[in-house]
């Protein structure tokens, strides 16, 4: 199969940048999304231009690090699944693909499909963290936890970082992904000690770096290759709601 | 004083004072409703009905200045998060899908200004009671009823028939309704989301009730204009 890639392409932050149209040579269907960028780029590379330069590490959907708006979905057209994970044949031959970069303010461009993502590390430096040693692994039902607990926050820390929900939100929002930490280690023991602090400091250091706020219209749970549930942002409004009212420490 | 500046400093904070005063405005919706129904009982309940909240006007400027209040900071919070939502994105997606979101949900901005000019008509028209914009060329202030106990108010069910007795009125105030519906299937639900009493169990329950809801106002606001439009009290009309 072949398809026309409409690829964002720009060469630093203060470059403007604009779309470049490539027809891609044979491909296989069964080839993943940034396979196909590597087969582009090849081309690109013999031909003395510049490759496309976008994010990836493990092509195996649990690193966070792949990005891109594919034909205006973040993470390509499936549900619960990133952009290393989509393949090929989710697509149709001769179709033109528009590919985009993750658009936020508080993810700046660095080139073409690459954008700075360290907004969401300055949000886990903030409180994403228990501050005690806690020691090496627990014995087993040493320390207990609710079974309901347990699932819940192994749910929510099935979070990636990889910031699809800002990319998808309106509002480039980075609710989903603030919740998901918070509520993660809201739920636990050992994170339960900090929850106010933690729950505080993060929202704060989200809304320091220029995300904006939730209008809870849902694109964000719809675009999470991890399904991240909008359930977690209730419960951060909770726990913020709750650090409020109990006051700085 | 630190609280209130907190809440007022965190787009979480704003939302739970837009979700707050929203709800405030959601009950108003109900009981202006249930109030206004009872013109399908006749002129005698609906005008003594008017009267008995019209009879101190302390308390009724206590209740308007309260309300005026609610809306203020509930216009104040969206206009100030709509910025700030903007601020977030400088440089849109030339092809975005904003998959999974409601077009309700995407426009509460849009739904609740057009609302807000609504509400300021509505208010001219039977509130103020000012006779350019009733389109009928009578002055609603000459209308008086005499209450079975002889006392004389003003005649709110004649305001009424005669008001909506106009075709374009009736139409305006039907999109109006419309939009106050949509706004509302989003919003009820949104509010509980943003003061977080949402969760997995009835957190679809509430989403679907908030559109349930919106519906029943629909219904009960749209049926005064619809059923005067097909000659409900046409009596008292000239």
């Amino acid at each position: 199969m072949r398809v026309r890639l409409k690829v964002w392409r720009q060469k630093h932050a203060h470059r403007p940048g604009g779309f470049h149209t490539y027809e891609t040579p044979e491909l296989n269907p069964n080839m993943s999304f940034l396979e196909m960028l590597d087969v582009v780029n090849e081309e690109l590379t013999q031909r003395g231009e510049e490759p496309i330069a976008f994010d990836h590490d493990c092509r195996e959907g649990i690193c966070g690090t792949c990005s891109l708006v594919i034909n205006g979905k973040p993470h390509g057209p499936h549900r619960g699944v990133a952009t290393c994970q989509t393949y090929l044949r989710s697509f149709r031959d001769g179709d033109e693909i528009v590919v985009e970069p993750f658009r936020a303010k508080a993810f700046p461009l660095i080139k073409d499909l690459i954008v700075s993502r360290k907004a969401f590390d300055h949000i886990i430096q903030a409180g994403g963290f228990v501050s005690v040693r806690t020691g090496s692994a627990p014995d087993a039902n040493a320390l207990p936890i609710p079974k309901p607990d347990a699932d819940r926050a192994m749910d929510a820390a099935q979070c990636i970082g990889c910031g699809a929900c800002v990319a998808a939100c309106k509002n480039a929002s980075a609710m989903l992904f603030v919740a998901a930490k918070v509520s993660h280690l809201a739920l636990l023991p050992q994170g339960k000690v900090e929850r106010e602090r933690r729950a505080r400091a993060m929202v704060q250091a989200m809304e320091a770096a220029g995300f904006g706020g939730c209008s809870v219209t849902g694109s964000c749970e719809a675009v999470c290759p991890k399904e991240i549930s909008l359930e977690f942002i209730a419960r951060l409004n909770r726990e913020y709601g709750r650090a409020l009212l109990k006051g700085p420490n | 004083m630190n609280l209130l500046q907190e809440l007022w400093g965190s787009s979480l904070g704003r939302k739970y004072v837009m979700a707050v005063t929203g709800a405030c405005l959601f009950l108003f919706a109900v009981g202006h409703m249930v109030g206004n129904l009872q013109v399908f009982l006749g002129a005698e309940p609906l005008n003594a009905y008017a009267h008995l909240l019209q009879s101190s006007p302390k308390l009724l400027w206590c209740a308007r200045l309260t309300l005026l209040v609610i809306v203020i900071l509930h216009v104040g919070s969206a206009v100030a998060l709509t910025l700030e939502n903007r601020a977030a994105r400088p440089v849109a997606y030339v092809q975005a899908r904003y998959e999974g979101s409601s077009l309700a949900s995407r426009t509460m901005l849009l739904s609740g200004l057009i609302l807000g000019c609504f509400v300021v008509f509505h208010l001219l028209h039977y509130t103020v009671r000012m006779p350019a914009v009733n389109l009928t060329g009578k002055d609603f202030a000459d209308f008086q009823h005499t209450l079975a106990d002889g006392t004389v108010c003003p005649d709110v069910y004649r305001m009424m028939i005669v008001g909506f007795s106009h075709r374009l009125v009736a139409l305006f105030y039907a999109v109006g309704v419309t939009l106050l519906c949509f706004h509302l299937g989003h919003g009820v639900g949104a509010m509980f989301q943003s003061l977080g009493l949402k969760n997995r169990v009835w957190g679809s329950v509430v989403d679907r009730a908030a559109w349930v809801a919106a519906g029943v106002l629909w219904l009960g606001y749209l049926s005064i204009p619809v059923a005067v439009q097909l000659g409900l009290g046409k009596e008292v009309l000239p």
